[in-house]
């Protein structure tokens, strides 16, 4: 099946079966590996992406399902090699470890800061709660996004 | 002056952000995951799906007429031994003649892509004959009990002995004795057991694979193969996690021999999340019975224990797991008595294995347990009585080891008790809303650092200054997400000072690197580390000797090393690194360093059942506090608070040390709270994150660290691992926490809700 949409702001036309996983077509037909997976039945969020803007799991979306949509990887959060405020928050707070849930849980912070822009740590937790990490203890993620949050209120541009 | 007190510079000591967050950020990072070459195979294993079984035949030719699998291999199709295993090899590659765990392989497929690879091992027909089980590892020992290998049940028993325990027991004015049980636990690392295998033209096995020991791999896929060592290149890139769940072969010769067949082609293997708990090591489950003496003054004077492991089939590192366990027993206490005796059982359960607190965050449970019951019953307070006995410089502690490095629980414990939460506990408490109950728990714990005695635990390090003048550090240890690679970076930036962009590192790579052992037992960044600052320091001296003849001058002196360029301080001449790596050949521009680490010269006549492994010299130390509720109509446990004071010695980069404190800490509280793996006849009844639950961001309490610095002088600037320590609290913390608020002691972990709700409505004695 042909598949148009648009990722990470280009224009994409892909042909696969209509069932494969996105998480599968963003890593394996197109090598954006920033993409992880870890569980494959949707419990960890390693594979979060943005769907029009979104926190999606891609491990559970078919390739049919974004005919026509905006897909934002990791891969496309940096712009002309300028950080995401969550990103750079993300470094400066010590929020990473051994990583590998890192661009999922930069992804669903993104997606939670656009939905709540002043969020208190509590609705960060919660808004974070689908992003399993072994590594920390969620507190220095926390510190983080509430840093981005900060950050981009002020009017930082990315 | 300016440049050196530059914050852009990588220096000891200050918290900057780790090495590899930027590309970890942007997803630049590449995981072994990651690696996914042109014209693969994808490999998978059937796995056997019953606990115990001899084999009667496998009918695989269904599976191997499917259009795309490329080749069904079993056992007789093994070169070599077929036995993998980092110490005892008692482990197939394929299982040939019998099963002993559910998760043994007993056909690997070799497949064009993944849904026919599904398709063709639900294809192998395998025939099993089932024969009687072990799932008790109590059970396992009586003489009539099935045998898992031929050689018996028993992998191993040994007692540690100091002084006359039982005799002790008779001078003391208290004795309690109670039993405590721990079930196995996951690592749940995200990036599940996986890489990707070639064999090169000149017939070499090369293979990028997530792991925690890639210079020993070489040996275990050797043995098991029958390889030349020579003929096998293991790259350990950056891994997703692995709290000694990559330690010791996974997927590794598996690959080896998908690619021996493979003429050429990669060979990936990615264990799915099942498969990760199915055949993936577990923390091993342990029952202990505890034995304390004390005097009316709270002095300990005697403990006596008896430890069971649940080992699973295969020995893995289930004797040297046991030997630290036991090592800790007696806590980070005086004890003057003591009788440690530890078995280690066959069962025909998951594989027991390695796991951040090895064996000691089982005994952490049941000794600081009986500290607040020897508290309860003596009338003390439960931190006093913890100063009271606690470790110091120069004492022997309960397996006969004369501390003589750095020695800081004291201090920790007196952090804690200096700390508001620990000050203010008593308001908090009586603060509790309907139907809840509050209370404190505490404890104290150590965690030996290195392999200890009878295999040296050593690395190489290897640095030079690039042909563009930059330093790369070859590292020999992998950083499965712990930070050693970051820290090793900031101690040659500190040494050759420069800043971040001048430094590189290469992740292990077998070829370029030197062994330089595992990345575990809270060692990695403790040896290489003394190992790369000495690399450095030749390097150092090298670059100014060299660069002082390039300056005409007759000797080093007034020469200093500033980011990109050597300068002579009194002439201000300056001669640019690039220009020293363009010069002088790459045998010039390097320096490799060995260093080994102390072992203990003393207690050499406890515990000779152990050849290695026992007993340690550097313990890093802690102590925890936590805030519990417990909700009395639900036995749900809340920690609210969570104050850790934990002593490693000089902290090399103190975000980094909170990482890790954190991070053990979440674990810790999963392994206290709700993480238990449950069997049924030997499977598995929660193989993935939808029952088997670990904390979530709405789990963990804001945490308070304190970092008690002290001074290891063996240590590299002073540091020792705290990668492993701060595991081995939250369990008796909470225990201590439920008891403090509702008065009952449960034994048993996880303290889940339906526990605590047991403990709750039994009217007499607790759990």
């Amino acid at each position: 099946m042909k598949i148009s949409f648009d990722l990470n702001g280009k224009k994409t036309c892909i042909d696969v079966p209509a069932d494969r996983k996105l998480v599968r077509v963003l890593r394996e037909d197109l090598m954006l590996t920033g993409t992880k997976e870890g569980c494959g039945a949707g419990e960890c969020g390693a594979c979060t992406v943005l769907v029009d803007g979104q926190a999606r799991l891609s491990c559970l979306m078919s390739a049919a399902q974004i005919e026509g949509r905006r897909v934002t990887t990791i891969e496309g959060l940096t712009e002309n090699g300028r950080m995401h405020p969550v990103q750079e928050a993300f470094i400066e707070k010590g929020a990473v470890q051994c990583g590998f849930c890192t661009p999922g849980m930069v992804l669903a912070s993104v997606d939670l800061l656009e939905r709540t822009p002043c969020p208190s740590r509590e609705e960060i937790r919660e808004g974070l709660s689908g992003n399993l990490c072994r590594c920390s203890g969620y507190v220095k993620i926390v510190d983080a996004v509430e840093a981005a949050g900060e950050k981009m209120r002020r009017g930082n541009p990315k | 002056m300016e440049a050196f007190l530059n914050k852009t510079m990588l220096e000891v000591g200050y918290s900057t952000p780790r090495f590899d967050a930027r590309s970890k950020v942007t997803g630049e990072e590449l995981f072994a995951f990651d690696h996914c070459p042109e014209g693969l195979l994808w490999a998978g294993a059937r796995r056997a799906g019953l606990a115990h079984g001899l084999i009667r035949g496998i009918d695989a030719s269904r599976a191997a007429s499917l259009p795309g699998v490329y080749a069904v291999l079993t056992r007789k199709d093994v070169p070599g031994t077929n036995r993998q295993g980092i110490v005892r090899k008692d482990q197939p590659v394929l299982a040939g003649t019998k099963v002993r765990h559910c998760g043994d392989p007993v056909a690997l497929v070799l497949a064009e892509d993944r849904d026919v690879l599904e398709k063709a091992l639900r294809l192998i027909k395998v025939d099993l004959e089932p024969l009687a089980c072990v799932f008790d590892p109590e059970e396992g020992l009586r003489a009539d009990a099935p045998q898992v290998h031929e050689s018996g049940n028993l992998l191993h028993k040994a007692v540690i002995k100091v002084g006359d325990a039982e005799r002790a027991f008779d001078e003391c004015d208290v004795v309690i004795e109670d039993s405590f049980e721990v079930p196995a636990q996951e690592h749940a690392f995200l990036e599940t057991q996986n890489g990707v295998a070639r064999q090169e033209e000149d017939g070499r096995i090369s293979m990028v694979v997530s792991t925690q020991a890639p210079f020993r791999d070489r040996f275990e896929i050797a043995h098991a193969l029958g390889l030349d060592v020579e003929a096998i290149h293991v790259v350990s890139p950056s891994l997703g996690g692995g709290f000694g769940g990559k330690d010791g072969a996974t997927v590794q010769c598996l690959l080896a021999l998908g690619a021996l067949r493979a003429a050429g082609r990669p060979v990936r293997m990615v264990w799915g999340r099942e498969e990760s708990f199915t055949a993936g090591y577990k923390r091993h489950p342990v029952r202990m019975w505890f034995r304390v003496g004390a005097m009316r003054d709270g002095m300990l004077r005697s403990i006596h224990c008896r430890l069971l492991y649940d080992t699973g089939p295969y020995a893995h590192l289930g004797v040297e797991v046991m030997a630290l366990g036991m090592e800790h027993a007696c806590g980070p206490y005086r004890v003057p008595n003591t009788l440690v005796e530890g078995r280690c059982v066959y069962t025909n359960n998951p594989v027991s294995g390695a796991m951040r607190g090895f064996g000691v965050c089982q005994t952490s449970f049941g000794i600081e347990s009986m500290m607040d019951l020897l508290a309860s019953k003596l009338r003390m307070d439960r931190l006093d009585i913890r100063l009271k006995n606690a470790l110091r410089r120069g004492d022997k502690n309960g397996a006969g080891v004369t501390l003589v490095h750095s020695t800081g629980i004291v201090p920790c414990l007196e952090a804690l008790g200096a700390h508001p939460l620990w000050k203010e506990s008593g308001r908090w408490k009586s603060a509790a809303g309907p139907h809840k109950k509050r209370g404190v728990g505490l404890a104290a714990v150590s965690n030996a650092i290195g392999y200890g005695r009878g295999l040296p635990d050593s690395a190489i390090a290897r640095v030079e200054l690039t042909g563009e003048g930059k330093i790369r550090i070859y590292s020999g240890v992998t950083d499965m997400g712990q930070g050693n690679s970051s820290a090793f970076v900031q101690m040659a930036g500190e040494i050759l000072r420069q800043d971040a962009s001048r430094l590189e590192i290469i992740q292990p790579d077998t070829d370029l690197a030197h062994p330089s052992g595992s990345s575990s037992a809270g060692r990695t960044t403790y040896t290489f580390g003394n190992a790369l600052i000495q690399a450095c320091e030749e390097l150092k001296e090298k670059l100014l000797h060299r660069a002082s003849l390039l300056l005409m001058l007759d000797q080093p002196s007034g020469l200093v090393l500033l980011p990109g360029k050597v300068k002579h301080l009194p002439s201000d001449r300056e001669v640019p690194l690039e220009l020293l790596g363009r010069i002088f050949p790459q045998t010039d521009r390097g320096a490799v360093k060995q260093f080994v680490m102390p072992v203990a010269q003393d207690a050499a006549e406890s515990a000779k059942e152990f050849k290695l492994g026992f007993p340690h010299v550097l313990y890093s130390y802690g102590a925890h506090l936590a805030y519990i509720e417990v909700d009395e109509l639900t036995g749900k446990i809340d920690v609210k608070e969570y104050l850790a004071a934990t002593e490693g010695g000089r902290v090399i980069n103190p975000a980094g040390f909170e990482q890790q404190v954190h991070g053990a800490i979440a674990q810790g509280l999963g392994y206290g709270l709700m993480e238990e793996l449950l069997t049924d006849r030997g499977k598995i009844l929660n193989p993935n994150f939808t029952n088997y639950i670990i904390p979530t961001s709405m789990d963990i309490p804001e945490i308070t660290s304190v970092c008690v610095e002290t001074e290891e002088s063996s240590g590299p600037f002073g540091m020792k691992g705290i990668g492993e320590v701060g595991m081995n609290a939250p369990l008796p913390v909470i225990a201590g926490g439920v008891e403090d608020a509702v008065g009952r002691r449960l034994r048993r972990s996880p303290l889940t809700g339906a526990r605590v709700l047991a403990a709750l409505k039994d009217q007499g004695e607790s759990l």
